[in-house]
């Protein structure tokens, strides 16, 4: 495991304050929320980012000319400038507001769809989200190009050997999660896309898991796309980002027709509006974004470096205590990954332990966590995952640790 | 000559009142689910497999003589006792009064009160599968 070598001083319970849903009691116990690779929960600031904007300057945005319009305009200009600076981008324009990572990788894919020939090749890695096979399977069975697999190793690594022998002069793209949503693993992605720009390839990382740990550098990686959905980091659902280098936006055409896509419009011929516009057809989720912004702001307050060591230590004090546990086994355990917790215990079934331990007041997710491929390679149904973020507490795991416990009780 | 439905609805709902809390009434239903009529291997086919389930539920009938009798299993073991009880409720019964039989004795014992949505609904797809078993084979006997 990745351990911290110091510990951190930030103050958790002050933080826990701003977030009034942990407050609450869920079958009559305190709630102990480890669901948080799912969606993390949303702090007071976001919240009333939220509220502002519908109280104060509720309005459709672009070419409004009254103050409003106005002021929703200047306010989603700035957050998109915002998860710019996060990110850090090259520019503004190349970062696109969408419905979250899903909708990001399948406008990415849909563009492919006009550029890829047959017998090309695209590689996806083993670890893998659903959303992440499926456009890509949709995307060959349109062009002819073929799709790759990158296998993985036991502890739930990438197998980077074989990664390099499915490289060619074939392969048109590189698809690999920044994190593993099921097992936790950070992917080596410097080493992917170095070696896939070698051969000619564009590289998009989903960054959907990393985002809320890993503050990702899209110049420093050199990656070519990356995504995220907001409702991972503190922002609400519904937005997300996809980050192009713009020489690769230029060059995919529209994903969706529609207002604020357009530059001009005759029944002869319609020309696209420039970059970010062209890829955000309708009105988009002006709320969304601004209060993804919001929430860039707040994680960026607590700082990325302190919730990285903090939930490290979440991260090895609950393995610690898991281990402990007789019949309890733990999927993926590469030495880099983030507070994310994949198990079983014996042959309980993870639904069974899931829903005794919510009935203890505890958050979890069981199942296949949409990464079947993964679960078919441990040849099972699927884990019981415990994900923690920066405002739980070691208290909480001690809650959980006990339920758990508790259900591998009643369940053996 | 087995008791009617009702009867056994009602000698279920009589023993989950003994209950006081919900460990109990989980521990009670673990306790019936290794008691389920266990289906034939043969039998755990993807036709026999209810859907809205997050773990696997398969259930197999066959007529004797008049009456329809379910085996079933699952991977789950609480789901697994959620099935008992409506096997226990509805197997070895005409398909004509497993047609007609209301299911209110399930929010009596707390059953879809106390089970997560999604269980829920898994409850609701398992009643509905027993009933479309029942209908199906109504249809022979006619």
């Amino acid at each position: 495991m990745k351990v911290a070598s110091t510990r951190t001083n930030f103050d958790v319970e002050s933080i826990r304050k701003d977030f009034p849903i942990l407050s609450r009691e869920v079958n009559g116990k305190p709630l102990v929320y480890f669901d948080n690779a799912a969606t993390s929960q949303t702090p007071q600031q976001v919240i009333d980012a939220i509220v502002d904007y519908y109280t104060r300057y509720n309005a459709n945005i672009h070419r409004g000319v009254h103050t409003l319009s106005q002021e929703a305009t200047d306010a989603y200009e700035q957050a998109r400038v915002k998860v710019q600076k996060h990110f850090n981008a090259a520019h503004s324009y190349e970062v696109i507001f969408t419905s979250g990572t899903t909708h990001a990788i399948n406008l990415v894919a849909s563009g492919f769809s006009s550029l890829l020939k047959e017998g090309e090749e695209i590689i996806v890695s083993a670890l893998e989200h659903h959303s992440n096979i499926v456009p890509w399977q949709m995307l060959c069975e349109k062009t002819g190009a073929k799709l790759k697999v990158i296998p993985m190793n036991d502890d739930g690594t990438l197998d980077m050997e074989e990664y390099e022998k499915l490289l060619s002069e074939k392969t048109k793209l590189v698809f690999v999660n920044h994190v593993s949503n099921a097992l936790g693993t950070i992917n080596p992605v410097e080493e992917i896309i170095e070696k896939a720009h070698k051969v000619g390839a564009a590289v998009l990382l989903d960054g959907a898991q990393a985002a809320p740990h890993i503050k990702a550098n899209v110049q420093k990686l050199d990656v070519d796309f990356y995504v995220v959905s907001a409702h991972k980091m503190c922002g609400p659902t519904g937005v997300g980002m996809l980050y192009g280098k713009e020489e690769w936006l230029k060059k995919l055409p529209p994903y969706q027709g529609g207002g604020e896509m357009i530059a001009t419009v005759t029944f002869e011929k319609t020309t696209y509006a420039d970059l970010p516009h062209k890829f955000e057809a309708g009105t988009p989720d002006i709320c969304g974004g601004i209060a993804f912004g919001a929430a860039l702001d707040y994680m960026n307050s607590i700082g990325f470096e302190n919730i990285a060591a903090y939930e490290n230590e979440l991260l090895e004090y609950a393995t610690e205590k898991l281990q402990e546990i007789e019949g309890l086994r733990i999927y993926g355990t590469s030495a880099e990954k983030t507070a994310v917790i994949s198990f079983n215990i014996d042959d309980i079934h993870p639904y069974d332990i899931g829903t005794i331990i919510d009935k203890l007041g505890i958050a979890v997710r069981t199942g296949h966590h949409c990464a079947q491929p993964v679960m078919d390679y441990y040849k099972i149904p699927g884990t019981v995952r415990a994900s923690f973020s920066f405002y739980n507490t070691k208290e909480e795991i001690d809650i959980f640790i006990e339920a758990v416990k508790r259900a591998k009780n009643m369940l053996s | 000559m087995s008791n009617n439905i009702k009867e056994i609805q009602d000698e279920i709902v009589d023993e989950f009142e003994m209950f006081d809390d919900w460990m109990q009434r989980y521990e009670h239903m673990i306790e019936l689910g290794k008691s389920l009529p266990l289906i034939e291997e043969k039998y755990k086919t993807e036709e026999n497999l209810i859907k809205g389930c997050q773990s696997k539920v398969w259930v197999h009938a066959e007529l004797e003589g008049d009456r329809l009798v379910f085996t079933a299993d699952s991977d789950a073991i609480i789901t697994k006792g959620i099935i008992a009880i409506l096997i226990r409720a509805y197997s070895n019964q005409h398909p004509k009064d497993i047609i007609d039989a209301d299911t209110a004795f399930i929010d009596e014992i707390g059953l879809k009160e106390h089970l997560s949505p999604t269980r829920a609904n898994g409850l609701v797809s398992m009643i509905k599968q027993l009933k479309m078993y029942a209908v199906a084979y109504q249809t022979q006997l006619n």
